[in-house]
């Protein structure tokens, strides 16, 4: 117990990241032994490098994004905190914890989660998916394996059920709304994490 | 009319004696035969010649098939029956109606002094059950199944084993307490018995929970558990039957015990996956014949059953692995009429299957050989009841804590409420061997008044306390697009997410698993360029071409199917500006017959050449090669409708006219999970000319009401300027409450079409023109 009590107070402000995250202290140690693992060089920060060095990113299809979703715009690194507070999207909910009014929305509820997901959609942050970044997406997941034409069609029809207000492009709430038959808990969640 | 034709069935089947499946039949006929034979040689050579016979009678000749077809037709006149009565099956679950009229008949043919067929087990395991359990496993949702997986194995191993012990342990401490009857029924015995009821049963199961309509969760739950606690009755049943006649276990027995588990189980899988795997193979080469496909998926799994079962491995999950693997890759193989019939075959073999089961049931309890004993029986029954409760909650508490959506209490009283017992464990149990078993009859008794109990009281009682303990029901989901889209992406997102923690879990296996079956598995399964296809575009597909059928067969010419490529139209239709309310009416009826010959000149192109009907060749399926320039052609309309709109020259038209029936038809076609459009013909801005065809009068009036209200909102949009307000947006909105309930009418239609597995027939849709 003694060597996880000098790990906890290296962290700084550990006591606020456990109490905004959620995340216990074992949880805590944890992340943070996993971050110093991808920070090779020891600088105390990640560069997109560190990141792009995890080989199932490189496979994954939207690996670039969920970088790109670490890194605020104009940072270039990512300290512990950011780190943790990301990850911390991916906590199961607690369905447990008595709601306070004045407390703010905790990092793993629904809709926070449901947001993260929608940023990493909408790469220009103007607030809405629209028909090119559908496109993008699109392509990443499906790859050469699919016509332009057809994956046109997809996007023109995806955007088609879920925009309501016929903006061509589709913003939060349509995007909440047209999840909201799925169970955004059980498929962000990430069991480890809990 | 029904009443008449049960009772003249009835008649005909008592009148013929019992049939061949009991046991002795063969006996009694053979002995019969010679003695005629003989008084026939004694006097035949004396007489004058007999005069040649023109009609004679030789009935034992077909004795066993017309027996066997007078049950089958009886099991589906029942059906028939209880649905002509909705009040009654709205009270009364099917499988306790037909315990009933198993009872009746039974007791019928006793009452003319024959002997009523009993339930033999070797008709029960070899012909009745694969086919439920066949269509049980081909339309697993997997995707639930795997999320939930430790919950079912644990519910399904430890569970069973828990209750086996339970029951089994303290039925025979009963039988010690109470003694005199009682005292020589074993341990092992006990144990026996305990483990044969102790398993849910996935007949009774099914029956039940498809009537009420419970939420995916809960279903998948105890059908699961259902369905994997064969492999440890398999293990539990043989074991203890091995050893009553030796008479006493050893460590190692146990121990060899565990590991004859491990291998019934996996080996079970294992033989389910071959043959489930050589299926998909053979199913790549079938493109030229493509009447016999169903087949192949019918013999490899029937085939996997058998097999496992002559190694003693269970069947069951064999044929569930079978099914489930062979679905994903025979679905992109064979034609869509393939897969309609695959599915109704299933669907119609399981029915029949469950409902002679059922009788059967009902039949072999006025028949079979009882032994009732108060105390035996009635223990039986309690302990079952508490060792379902107690296993139950028990679990839960442990498996919460490793669960994301915990179980509530309500989902826990219906998983223990839902644990029938049924068919499976009658067979079992008759399947005993008297020598070892002296009490057997005994143990008979006891098992049909659980199975009774569970199916009688729990069965009708399950449905109103459903309603009162308002469990989440099914949602008619219609899975859209964006879902899809979504969920694939947030899988992605999450491995992602797991490699950065460096935590492999459910997602990266997931993930990996996937990857093998494309790079690998589906290059040699599936046939030509369907392999490359990824899922999303096959699902999208699947979308498009319903919505085509969709389109098309809403009333043949009333509104315009996406897949014409009207430029033609559109061009003459654009000048017309202001009268267009006044010009509506007349160019309904002008253009009426035009658009009726572009489209049949346009879809007729992608129908293929009609063959002369051959035994060996179907006509082919246009959707299957045409569909391509219907999407196409689709992406050219909506495009010109942009055009058109922003031009602020439209035609609208409120929203569809109400489904036809051949509609809801239509959106049977697709397979059960049902994939289909979220009210997407409302939102969709096509141009829709609504005519004045029969078939939508109400649309017709809006539209009169739309041309007065257009011109009037018309001049206030000009004199906004050009402004690409897509029409559908205001007007559509007016007369949504009037549509609304036409909306209604067919949603409840489909409803109650998908809430049952499948009508008596589907038209050829394809093959009719495609406007009346």
């Amino acid at each position: 117990m003694g060597s996880t009590n000098s790990t906890l107070l290296k962290i700084p402000n550990v006591e606020v990241l456990m109490q905004e995250t959620g995340f216990s202290p074992a949880h805590i140690i944890r992340l943070h032994d996993r971050f110093k693992a991808l920070d090779k060089e020891g600088r105390g920060h990640l560069c997109p490098q560190d990141f792009g060095a995890i080989k199932e990113l490189a496979m994954n299809p939207i690996g670039d994004r969920i970088i790109g979703a670490f890194f605020s715009p104009g940072k270039e690194t990512v300290d512990f905190d950011t780190f943790v507070k990301i990850l911390a999207h991916f906590r199961p909910v607690d369905k447990d914890r008595p709601k306070e009014l004045n407390s703010p929305e905790p990092i793993n509820s629904r809709s926070n989660k449901l947001r993260f997901a929608f940023q990493l959609y909408d790469q220009d942050k103007d607030g809405k998916i629209s028909r090119d970044e559908l496109l993008q997406v699109l392509r990443a997941m499906l790859g050469m394996q699919v016509t332009e034409e057809q994956l046109e069609s997809v996007a023109d029809r995806t955007i088609q059920e879920a925009d309501l207000d016929r903006d061509d492009a589709i913003s939060f709430e349509e995007f909440r709304k047209s999840l909201e038959k799925i169970n955004i808990d059980n498929l962000m969640s990430i069991r480890f994490l809990r | 009319m029904e009443l008449k034709m049960f009772i003249l069935v009835l008649g005909l089947l008592v009148g013929s004696g019992s049939p061949d499946i009991g046991p002795n039949q063969g006996k009694c006929s053979d002995s019969l035969d010679p003695g005629p034979q003989d008084q026939g040689n004694h006097t035949l050579t004396p007489q004058s010649k007999k005069n040649f016979p023109v009609l004679s009678f030789g009935y034992d000749h077909v004795r066993l098939p017309f027996e066997i077809s007078l049950w089958v037709l009886l099991a589906s006149l029942m059906k028939l029956g209880f649905h002509m009565m909705p009040r009654l099956s709205s009270i009364v679950p099917e499988s306790c109606l037909l315990i009933v009229v198993g009872l009746l008949v039974g007791g019928l043919m006793k009452l003319v002094a024959e002997v009523p067929p009993v339930l033999e087990s070797k008709i029960f395991f070899l012909y009745l059950l694969p086919p439920i359990i066949l269509d049980a496993g081909y339309f697993m949702p997997i995707r639930q199944f795997t999320e939930n997986l430790g919950t079912i194995l644990m519910f399904a191993v430890v569970g069973t084993l828990w209750n086996a012990f339970f029951v089994g342990g303290l039925l025979y401490g009963v039988c010690q307490f109470e003694g005199h009857r009682l005292v020589n029924v074993d341990l092992l015995s006990c144990l026996l018995f305990g483990s044969i009821i102790s398993a849910v049963d996935p007949v009774a199961v099914l029956a039940v929970f498809e009537e009420i309509h419970i939420n995916e969760l809960l279903h998948i739950l105890v059908f699961g558990e259902s369905l994997l606690n064969d492999a440890v009755t398999v293990v539990l049943y043989h074991l203890f039957e091995e050893f009553s006649s030796v008479g006493t276990i050893t460590v190692m027995d146990v121990f060899l015990g565990v590991v004859c588990f491990l291998v019934v189980s996996l080996g079970g899988i294992v033989v389910g996956a071959i043959y489930g795997l050589l299926a998909a193979f053979t199913s790549r080469f079938t493109s030229h014949t493509r009447v016999i496909e169903p087949l192949f998926v019918f013999v490899y799994s029937y085939m996997a059953y058998l097999s496992a079962e002559v190694f003693h491995l269970s069947g069951i999950m064999a044929l569930i692995a079978c099914g489930a693997v062979t679905r994903p890759y025979v679905e992109a193989n064979i034609s869509h009429k393939s897969h309609t019939t695959i599915k109704y075959f299933l669907k119609m073999w399981s029915s029949v299957s469950d409902t002679l089961i059922f009788i059967f049931l009902g039949v072999s309890t006025v028949a079979g050989p009882h032994e009732w004993n108060w105390i035996f029986v009635v223990a039986t029954l309690i302990l079952c009841l508490v060792a379902r409760v107690l296993g139950v909650v028990g679990l839960t508490f442990v498996i919460n804590k490793f669960r994301i959506v915990k179980l509530t209490s309500k989902d826990q009283f219906i998983i223990a409420y839902g644990g029938l017992r049924g068919a499976i464990a009658f067979s079992l149990v008759y399947l005993l061997n008297t020598d070892h078993f002296p009490k057997r009859n005994m143990f008979l008794t006891a098992i049909i008044t659980v199975i009774f109990f569970t199916v009688f009281v729990q069965g009708m009682t399950i449905r109103p306390l459903v309603d009162l303990l308002a469990v989440k029901k099914k949602q008619e989901t219609k899975r859209s697009i964006n879902e899809e889209i979504h969920t694939q992406f947030l899988d992605h997102l999450l491995t992602g997410i797991e490699g950065i923690c460096g935590h492999y879990g459910h997602h990266h296996w997931k993930d990996k698993l996937n990857r093998f079956n494309k790079k690998y598995v589906k290059k040699c399964l599936i046939a030509g360029e369907r392999s490359k296809e990824p899922q999303l575009i096959a699902f999208y597909h699947k979308m498009e071409m319903k919505q085509a059928i969709e389109l098309v067969e809403s009333g043949g010419g009333s509104k315009l199917p996406s897949a014409v490529p009207s430029t033609v139209s559109m061009q003459n239709i654009q000048p017309k500006k202001s009268p267009q309310d006044r010009a509506l009416p007349q160019l309904s009826k002008a253009r009426e017959d035009e658009i009726r010959k572009i489209l049949r000149t346009n879809l007729q192109k992608t129908r293929q050449r009609l063959r002369s009907y051959n035994r060996h060749t179907l006509i082919a399926d246009p959707y299957e090669d045409g569909w391509n320039e219907i999407l196409i052609k689709r992406k050219r309309m909506m495009e010109l409708e942009k055009k058109i709109s922003q031009m602020n020259n439209y035609l609208t038209v409120p929203a569809p006219a109400p489904d036809s029936p051949t509609i809801a038809r239509a959106r049977l076609a697709s397979d059960p999970q049902a994939w289909g459009l979220k009210s997407l013909t409302e939102s969709i801005p096509t141009i829709k000319v609504d005519l004045a065809s029969p078939q939508s009068p109400e649309s017709f009036n809006m539209v009169d009401e739309i041309g007065k209200k257009g011109s009037q909102s018309k001049a206030s949009e000009e004199e906004d300027g050009l402004t690409m307000k897509v029409p559908s947006m205001t007007k559509p909105r007016k007369d949504k409450t009037a549509n609304e309930d036409d909306d209604k009418e067919p949603q409840q239609r489909l409803m109650r079409c998908l809430s049952d597995p499948g009508p008596a027939g589907e038209e050829d849709e394809e093959d009719e023109p495609f406007l009346h």
